[in-house]
């Protein structure tokens, strides 16, 4: 399944651009934003993708790159999706309505990275105080003694 | 609940210091009597931002940040980072040093599932089976004191090897202690698993089902309690596991007692791999020449575990330096707590313990 997904998606998606990398043997994505959640959908209704293993985020500096580990179960297929976001204004789909799983993991990438999911139902910060300024992962976060 | 009688719903406070909530965990439980509506998470008393600390140290430096995660289970947090950092740097590992981590991952995996053990016994009123539990993962600190000199960090694992030999004596002591491990599962069994009391607890209560479970990304013997037969030793094998004759174990259940017997069963499978690398393990080289100052080839990786609470990820970044670029660490105990909510709805706030201890969530883990 590994092999064929590349072609899999781009037979699904004919009219976008999905570039593709191998990485470790594990291909990756790469994926518009807005796409993102219809993308999702076929993978988990259709291709069988029912495990969201990770979901994290590098900072670029030019921009804020969110990254999904995704996991066929049954064929022990793996696959990434690579989402470049801007980085003044991060925002992308939440997967919460496809992924319960997502949950937890959308809320540490917007409290550590500051990456906004919208449609996610309980957007707040998850491992720092409430109250707490800045994101900081972000490789321009000041960080004091 | 009848319709006569208003009732109003209360919100209680479980924690953070609570002994039942294993660490420092606080949950928002709003109750309907004494029947849980809802419950949310408050986690993050024990963020040390080990994400951001990574990117400021060495890729060894940050070896002993490894052990300070899920402190229950330091040999495996040390391996799914050294492991990450290997693959990416393309280092490899000579056979006796694959042998001896095997036998340290998998007695580590033994002493974390005996803290469940007892813990969860504990959490239930049950005094009895945490001392003895305890009483035999001395055992195999003892056999990790002889190998490091620790006992709970044991910052062990380096990049191609291990850090230092297998002592005289230890083989016996470690032959000694699986013979002894496996004549205490059988008491264990006698005086707890087959209690009643301990039944009537656990048995149907916080059924998940093996589609939700995968639905919210649990992992380890929590997922596998619920009949889906998914651990990365045999999903995307590492290190030398393929060579050991062993099952990962299933049941349909999907209960906290299921997800309490998946641990006991891990135990006795864990002894097992143990003693074939007792067997099997050949002499020779402990550590791949590695340069003092290790630099890793740009690019990334994202490299996973099988770690005693499940699916342990280390995603790391290389910009070709000495230090990553970005880390990140997928904790399988914050990825499971996600699922406490709907596994706890509609229980008694006497339940919430047991279903709580049946996750064998470690907040050193949760929090980072």
């Amino acid at each position: 399944m590994g092999d064929n997904i590349e072609a899999t998606l781009k037979e699904l998606f004919p009219e976008m651009s999905i570039e593709c990398r191998q990485i470790f043997g594990v291909p990756n994505f790469k994926v518009g934003a807005e796409n993102l959640l219809e993308v999702c959908e076929k993978l988990h209704k259709e291709l069988g993708f029912d495990y969201l293993a990770d979901i994290t985020a590098i900072d670029w500096n030019d921009r804020i790159e969110v990254v999904y580990q995704l996991t066929n179960l049954p064929s022990n297929c793996r696959i990434a999706l690579r989402v470049d976001l801007d980085r003044d204004n991060p925002e992308i789909d939440s997967l919460c309505s496809l992924w319960k799983g997502a949950d937890f993991q959308e809320r540490e990438v917007f409290d550590l990275m500051g990456v906004v999911f919208s449609g996610h139902p309980d957007l707040r910060r998850i491992l720092l105080p409430s109250d707490w300024d800045g994101h900081p992962l972000r490789k321009d976060y000041v960080i004091s003694d | 609940m009848s319709s006569a009688i208003k009732t109003d719903l209360v919100e209680i406070n479980m924690g953070p210091q609570h002994p039942s909530t294993h660490g420092v965990l606080r949950l928002d439980v709003t109750l309907d009597g004494e029947v849980v509506v809802n419950c949310r998470p408050d986690v993050g008393y024990l963020h040390r931002g080990i994400e951001k600390l990574a990117e400021m140290r060495s890729w060894v430096q940050f070896i002993p940040i490894t052990d300070r995660l899920d402190y229950l289970a330091s040999m495996l947090g040390n391996a799914a980072y050294v492991g990450a950092i290997e693959k990416l740097g393309q280092i490899d590992v000579p056979e006796r040093a694959e042998y001896i981590r095997i036998i340290m991952m998998e007695l580590q995996r033994v002493a974390s599932h005996l803290v469940f053990f007892g813990t969860m016994a504990l959490d239930l009123g049950a005094t009895t089976p945490f001392l003895y539990a305890f009483r035999e993962r001395e055992d195999v600190l003892d056999l990790f004191e002889m190998v490091c000199g620790a006992r709970l960090t044991y910052n062990y694992f380096r990049p191609g090897g291990v850090s230092r030999d297998l002592p005289g004596g230890f083989y016996k002591k470690c032959k000694a202690y699986i013979k002894k491990q496996r004549e205490k599962l059988t008491e264990y069994d006698d005086l707890f698993t087959n209690n009643q009391i301990f039944i009537a607890r656990t048995r149907d209560v916080g059924i998940i089902s093996g589609e939700d479970a995968v639905n919210y990304s649990l992992s380890g013997p929590s997922l596998r309690g619920s009949g889906i037969a998914y651990d990365v030793r045999t999903a995307d094998p590492y290190s030398i596991y393929d060579r050991f004759d062993w099952q990962v174990v299933t049941s349909a259940k999907g209960d906290s007692l299921a997800r309490f017997q998946m641990r006991v069963e891990e135990i006795k499978q864990s002894l097992n791999i143990v003693e074939q690398a007792l067997e099997g393990i050949p002499e020779g080289e402990l550590k791949c020449r590695t340069p003092q100052r290790l630099k890793l080839p740009e690019g990334e990786i994202y490299y996973h575990i099988e770690s005693a609470r499940g699916d342990l990820g280390v995603y790391i970044v290389s910009d070709g330096g000495d230090k990553p670029y970005r880390l990140k660490w997928r904790a399988p105990s914050f990825i499971n707590l996600g699922a406490l909510n709907s596994l706890v709805k509609g229980w008694k706030v006497a339940d919430v313990v047991a279903i709580l201890g049946s996750i064998d969530v470690v907040l050193g883990e949760v929090d980072r």
